[in-house]
């Protein structure tokens, strides 16, 4: 990189403030997924002021940009993947208002998920998205991502909770759009920009609804014997169309491994559980758990457990949270995958999953958003292995490749990033490619935000050419 | 942007005590430990978070990064407080790492004359020796009362040297040490309940007879008979923390001795970092080692004060104390032995105490052994936002459950104002003791 760019940089953000030193840069290649990519120079900016000098100065020199929150993505999307500067947002993290009055709050983009919840919670207030990383992961990355979560089902992704941003344009120019409330006139230009991997703009504001605690909740355990009478379960609670709050299935070799951290005393010996959760008014809360009680029942559960307290309820749910992490305490590494399908088609991917997971020897873990049919398949792999990441990607793409043709699709909520970028054509005809690079073009014409992501790799038009990082096989992290 | 495998190849780790692979690749760099790390929240940089330190663990031992500066300093500024391994579902011991990379350091890294003179003074010659201990306590006892302290605050000479700070956090040393009661017995009161050897501490000998009686007060009133055995040393933690293991060691195989000669029902503690450093003695050694299954057996025996009277129940009975509290967890106690409900329950076993739960009561408060004193800066500001939670509860006592946790929220007290009375849970209880 030009060290002109890095003493500029340092002139106006302070030498604490920009990292290029090699061994610096190496804390900035990976991130949750199994990608990694150095970028050029790291840098952290406290006010949108920064943002825009950064970014009219990587204009200026023609250099790639990517945005960086906590680094959890699982899709790669944080990594520079040709290089450039990269935003870390981790010192804008204040919360700049909270207007209860709204229901509404305003944010920088390096605030935690979880942060936001906290400040309101005693008011009776929370922030609905709760992606499991949500202890750790940023609002800009969950706007980024249009992040989900387990109560995703009821209410909702990030996208439904987000009224306004303020972000900066590759140009250099602060856009504001949309406002506190829901609606505004002209195109929902926030709507398009959440959920664009930060490839449009980047974010330096945020405003989010926030939601009233529900009156009551109650929280199930359904145990099964086998994983087909669980999907099954959730099949017919579609069918019958009752909308719980959550609603995850964990096949019984996740949560032996789940059970193992967290002792909530999930059932060891099961095949598969549903944990399922209904909130809402007090009344409606118990005839909604006992409609879903008979569900499960009637599809051959072995018992269905209600949390008996709000620590009860806290620990299943810490099981769920953390069930990708707990992975890592039987396998050295892991490939999550973010399959979305037909909720009728849960059964029969399962098995295909199942076989796929024979085939190419590895144990393949499921856990995932059975409410709104979106898979985790966890790929256990051993990096140390020659080869095993590179079947571990084969098995993956069978498994994506399988979502697609029973009508689903290849990401319910991590992004395509720079891992799926390749998938997109099986997704989306050239027509639909087209289309969305007509409007990356519009904003981002040159192409330096976030280069290498959601378009198969040599699409973009106008986009930076330097050749592809090569993924490192032997990447043990 | 590819150069990983072809600069220059440093050796990596060395030796038995380093961090094994299957220890370091548990990390699946999910980033769930980010926002429970203090020094990540300090700085929002990941070679200063857990996931950030760990990647650089396992990048020197393959050779790909330096053991140099860079690398040292991110693993000087941990604090070691362990509040990552209660964040990682994947059952990372982040501990045990940063106990190992630290030793890889104190082997490998040439630190300056000067640095290395202090440590060596501190962890070699001091802490392992109770005569050191004494002879040094008996000096600074001077310095605290002669008025040569006021004097140096007054001209700010401390202030001119950057010591003003750590004075603050520097012990009033006793008026009497706990020495003399080494190798003494104290009776229970009533029917004898249990029989439990107490563990002394080394700087706490002359920084906490206060708190080390109080704690044989508590003990023996509620019927336990409380041995002081002789011969016992520091325990070692300070001296692991910074990655002098072979002290570390030494300093185990004489308190295995000293504790192991009698049979008692448990070993007791009121420091929360000594106390989870005792508890893992096992990882001194290797399997195959005499000292191993000594260890393994020692460990089955300790308990930290609070675990052990919540367990045994408290029999003596409590005079009302109408007041208002708040718990700072000890990192060492809440992460490192994974214990939050049993100080709890002794604080609220009190009649007439409220307990107030403080935001973020599990991060560290900063005093990280010694912490406080080697990288003080970030210590202070960890303090900070430590007590402005502590404030918001509105709470006059703040309770923990280790001496180190004591002597920074009282010095954060004072330099802020907050005019809170710092407690230990003993002490707490040692107040409310009927006799
Ligand atoms: C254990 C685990 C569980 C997870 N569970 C879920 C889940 O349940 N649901 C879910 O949706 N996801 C989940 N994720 C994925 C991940 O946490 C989310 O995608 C999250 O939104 C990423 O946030 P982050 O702050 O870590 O962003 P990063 O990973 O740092 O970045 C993600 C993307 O956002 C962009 N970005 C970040 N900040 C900005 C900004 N200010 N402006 C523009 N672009 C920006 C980056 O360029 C990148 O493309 C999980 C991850 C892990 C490791
Ligand atoms: S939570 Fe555990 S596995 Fe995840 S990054 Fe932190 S140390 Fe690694
Ligand atoms: S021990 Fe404490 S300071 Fe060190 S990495 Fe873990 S959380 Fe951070």
């Amino acid at each position: 990189m030009d060290p002109n760019i890095i003493r500029e940089l340092q002139e106006f953000l302070g030498k604490q403030s920009v990292l290029s030193a090699r061994e610096d840069l190496m804390m900035y290649e990976y991130d949750g997924s199994i990608e990694v990519a150095r970028p050029d120079v790291v840098v952290f900016p406290r006010t949108t002021q920064d943002v825009v000098r950064i970014v009219q100065l990587a204009n200026r020199h023609q250099v790639p940009i990517t945005g960086r929150g906590a680094g959890t993505g699982l899709s790669g999307g944080a990594l520079a993947r040709q290089g450039g500067i990269l935003i870390v947002f981790s010192r804008m993290n204040k919360i700049i208002e909270i207007d209860l009055d709204n229901q509404g709050a305003v944010v920088q983009p390096g605030v935690v998920n979880l942060d936001i919840t906290r400040a309101v919670e005693q008011a009776g207030y929370f922030f609905a998205p709760d992606p499991s990383s949500q202890k750790s992961c940023t609002i800009g990355g969950n706007v980024a991502e249009n992040a989900g979560g387990p109560h995703t089902l009821l209410y909702g992704i990030t996208t439904n909770h987000v009224t306004g941003l303020e972000v900066v344009l590759p140009s250099g120019e602060v856009l504001r759009v949309g406002g506190k409330t829901m609606d505004t006139p002209g195109y929902d230009l926030t709507g398009l920009l959440v959920g664009s991997e930060g490839t449009l703009a980047i974010v330096t504001e945020v405003t989010v609804k926030l939601t009233r605690l529900p009156e009551a909740t109650k929280t199930l355990l359904a145990i099964y014997e086998t994983v087909d009478d669980a999907t099954e379960t959730v099949a017919e609670i579609t069918a019958r169309a009752i909308t719980p709050a959550a609603c995850e299935f964990m096949d019984g070799w996740t949560l032996r491994v789940v059970e193992a951290w967290v002792h909530a005393g999930y059932p060891l010996d099961s095949a598969a559980v549903l944990l399922i959760e209904v909130d809402g008014l007090r009344e409606s809360v118990e005839a909604q758990a006992a409609e879903i009680i008979d569900v499960c029942k009637l599809n051959h559960a072995r018992e269905v457990r209600v949390a008996k307290d709000a620590k009860e309820r806290d620990l299943l749910w810490k099981g769920r949270k953390n069930a990708f992490g707990a992975v890592g305490r039987v396998s050295p590494s892991y490939y999550v995958q973010d399959g979305v399908i037909p909720r009728t088609k849960l059964p029969a991917t399962l098995r295909k999953i199942d076989a796929i997971g024979k085939k190419y020897g590895f144990e393949i873990g499921n856990i995932f958003h059975a409410g709104d049919g979106n898979l985790h398949p966890i790929i256990l792999f051993d990096p140390r292995d020659h080869g095993q990441y590179e079947r571990a990607v084969a098995a993956a793409g069978e498994i994506m490749a399988h979502c697609i043709v029973v009508g689903g699709s290849i990401t319910g909520e991590h992004g395509v990033g720079f891992e799926k970028s390749e998938l997109m054509p099986l997704m989306f005809t050239e027509a639909d490619l087209e289309a969305m690079l007509r409007v990356r073009h519009a904003m981002n014409p040159a192409g330096l935000l976030n280069p290498g992501k959601i378009f198969p790799f040599g699409k973009g038009c106008g986009e930076v050419r330097v050749k592809p990082f090569p993924v490192t096989s032997s990447t043990p992290l | 942007m590819t150069e990983t495998r072809t600069q220059k190849q440093v050796k990596g780790f060395v030796g038995d005590d380093k961090p094994s692979w299957d220890d370091y690749a548990r990390c699946v760099h999910c980033g769930l430990c980010l926002n429970h790390c203090p020094t990540y929240r300090l700085w929002g940089m990941e070679a200063d978070s857990p996931r950030g330190r760990i990647r650089q663990m396992l990048l020197v031992d393959r050779g790909e990064l330096e053991l140099g500066d860079g690398f040292v300093t991110h693993i000087d500024r941990c604090l070691d407080c362990r509040a990552c391994e209660t964040a990682c579902p994947s059952g990372v011991e982040y501990g045990k790492l940063v106990e190992f990379t630290r030793a890889q350091i104190e082997q490998q890294h040439p630190r300056g004359l000067f640095s290395r003179l202090a440590r060596d003074a501190f962890f070699r010659y001091l802490l392992p020796h109770p005569r050191s201990i004494d002879l040094a306590a008996r000096l600074t006892k001077i310095y605290q009362r002669s008025g040569l302290a006021a004097f140096a605050r007054a001209t700010g000479i401390l202030k001119l040297l950057g010591l003003d700070e750590r004075e603050r956090l520097m012990p009033r040393i006793d008026d009497r040490f706990f020495f003399s009661e080494l190798g003494k017995t104290f009776p229970a009161q009533g029917p004898r309940r249990a029989r439990v050897a107490f563990f002394a501490g080394c700087i706490a000998q002359v920084t906490f007879t206060k708190l080390n009686e109080a704690t044989i007060r508590v003990l023996t009133a509620n019927g336990c008979e409380v041995v002081v055995p002789d011969g016992q040393l520091c325990c070692g933690a300070l001296a692991l923390h910074a990655g002098v293991r072979d002290v570390a060691r030494e300093l185990a195989r004489n308190n295995l001795e000293a504790f192991l000669r009698e049979s008692f029902d448990a070993v007791v503690t009121n420091a929360a970092g000594c106390g989870s450093t005792l508890k893992e003695y096992p990882q001194l050694f290797q399997e195959g080692d005499a000292e191993y299954p000594k260890a393994i057996a020692f460990q089955a025996k300790m308990r930290d004060v609070t675990e052990f009277l919540a367990d045994l129940g408290l029999a003596a009975p409590l005079k009302e104390l109408p007041l208002r509290v708040t718990y700072q967890d000890s990192c060492h106690l809440a992460h490192g032995q994974r214990i939050r409900e049993a100080p709890r329950k002794l604080i609220c076993a009190v009649p007439g105490v409220e307990l107030v739960e403080m935001f973020r009561s599990d991060d560290c408060c900063g005093s990280a052994g010694i912490y406080n004193v080697t990288e003080t800066a970030a210590s202070m500001e960890i303090l900070e936002e430590k007590m402005r939670y502590a404030m918001a509860t509105k709470a006059p006592v703040i309770v923990t459950a280790n001496p180190g946790c004591l002597l920074q929220l009282r010095a954060g007290a004072a330099m802020h104002g907050t005019k809170q009375e710092v407690l230990h849970v003993v002490e707490l209880l040692d107040r409310t003791l009927a006799s």
